[in-house]
């Protein structure tokens, strides 16, 4: 597979806007499995495109293919939810693996920063909201329109994680009353199922002063109950420090509001409280993951070896959700 | 009798070299994992102390839970195991309040902060 490079990308990029010039390339990090590039192209008619290329350099499990991303961001986009506009597709003669490039919208995406920075002070109280009403546009998505994607409800996201959980044959007995008390509630599915976003989270929205102006990252997109993604939303992981449940902006009660105006549908208390409820689970389990990565010598970290001391965090922060105190 | 420096001395005394000199390193990702092994440093810190403490607690409150003698290992497999299949016949809210309060307790040692975060 070729290097990314301006030359390479010019000649990628000329397909949509005929002869260009990139320049300011720059690879950014953040994306553990994939790669993101910035670059400008340059027409010779001076107009000028602000682009991203999201590409892999090798296949990443439980993920979307990259040719699936592009046709469901263009799709989703066709149904007025706000992401990028995908411009190209990376083809096998191009020699640079596969991606793709689309539009780039500038703005503030790093959680401390949008929880913190005075910039976002007046837009802060109404992210909430705006998290809500963009999650129901999600979920209205016509599946017709949308590419092949994988179901997952969650009885199947539960066995695939107690399976998971399995395999570091380490006792738990809290992470097994969670497993417990969530068998015995799994929600009702959804029939049929629906567009799912699947890592619907303060970190994956691009924020301007004025509000959210696109959803990034759909790789783990599938098909499922929709309330999944506003649970993940509400996973304690993502307030960052700050002690209020919607990814540190705000209360359920406004998601919940903001919701129901947009899609007719108030989503049920208790639902909310089980995908919650499995998101500490998961996150639980991804720290094992971590953990073990270090301690079976697939890489030696301290960073690897501190997250298996936060497994207990999600212990407690499930424990105190079946409790009632979110 | 005990030796000085105490194994927490030794274990703070590196940690405060982390925390004081590496820390300071201009390498930015030096320094991160500075911090990080400075806080791995003060878990451990902490679990000298605490950890046998809580090990203790926990035992007896499995033994309560279970009914019978064993030791924390296998007390803690056993019930992991009763919960999965069902057979943990107790009362679920005492089981619940048992293992907030084990949990709370590593907590102290791994992130004593985390339970009582401060109010937005």
């Amino acid at each position: 597979m070729s290097k990314i490079t301006p030359n390479a990308l010019e000649s990628v990029v000329a397909r949509s806007y005929g002869p260009t010039q990139v320049t300011n390339l720059k690879r950014v990090t953040g994306g553990a499995s994939r790669e993101t590039w910035l670059f400008d192209s340059t027409s010779a008619d001076t107009t000028e495109h602000r682009l991203v290329l999201r590409r892999d350099p090798a296949p990443s499990i439980g993920a979307t293919g990259r040719e699936t991303e592009f046709e469901l961001l263009a799709a989703v986009r066709r149904a007025g939810v706000p992401v990028p506009q995908v411009r190209l597709l990376l083809e096998t003669a191009d020699g640079l693996g596969s991606g793709f490039i689309m539009d780039r919208i500038e703005g503030e995406t790093i959680p401390r920063k949008l929880l913190r920075d005075e910039m976002f002070t007046t837009v802060r109280p109404q992210l909430t909201a705006q998290f809500g009403s963009i999650a129901a546009q999600i979920h209205a998505v016509p599946v017709s329109s949308l590419p092949k994607l994988k179901v997952e409800t969650a009885r199947t996201q539960l066995d695939q994680w107690t399976e998971i959980l399995d395999m570091f044959r380490e006792p738990h007995p809290a992470l097994e009353f969670g497993l417990q008390w969530m068998r015995e509630r799994v929600p009702p599915e959804s029939e049929p199922p629906r567009l799912v976003h699947g890592d619907f989270r303060n970190g994956n929205f691009m924020v301007g002063p004025e509000g959210v102006r696109c959803v990034l990252d759909w790789e783990l997109a599938h098909l499922g109950d929709p309330i999944e993604d506003l649970g993940w939303l509400c996973a304690r992981a993502w307030r960052f420090g700050v002690n209020r449940v919607v990814g540190g902006f705000g209360d359920v009660s406004d998601l919940l509001d903001a919701y129901e105006a947009a899609s007719g549908t108030r989503p049920r208390t208790e639902d909310l409280q089980f995908w919650i409820a499995l998101a500490t689970h998961k996150w639980a389990v991804m720290c094992l993951i971590q953990t073990f990565t270090h301690i079976r010598g697939a890489v030696r970290s301290v960073e690897l070896a501190a997250i298996g001391r936060r497994v207990v965090e999600n212990e407690w922060d499930l424990l105190n959700l079946i409790d009632g105190t979110w | 009798m005990t030796e000085r420096p105490t194994s927490t001395e030794l274990v703070e005394a590196v940690r405060e070299f982390l925390l004081n000199d590496v820390m300071n390193s201009p390498d930015k990702r030096m320094a991160f994992q500075a911090r990080v092994a400075a806080n791995v440093l003060g878990i451990v810190e902490r679990e000298l102390q605490q950890g046998a403490e809580n090990e203790h607690l926990e035992h007896d409150r499995l033994v309560a839970l279970l009914g019978h003698e064993g030791d924390l290992d296998d007390l803690r497999a056993e019930l992991a195991t009763a919960i999965r299949s069902g057979d943990y016949g107790g009362d679920r809210t005492e089981l619940l309040a048992t293992l907030k309060l084990t949990a709370l307790e590593s907590l102290e040692i791994a992130n004593p902060k985390y339970a009582n975060p401060e109010p937005s």
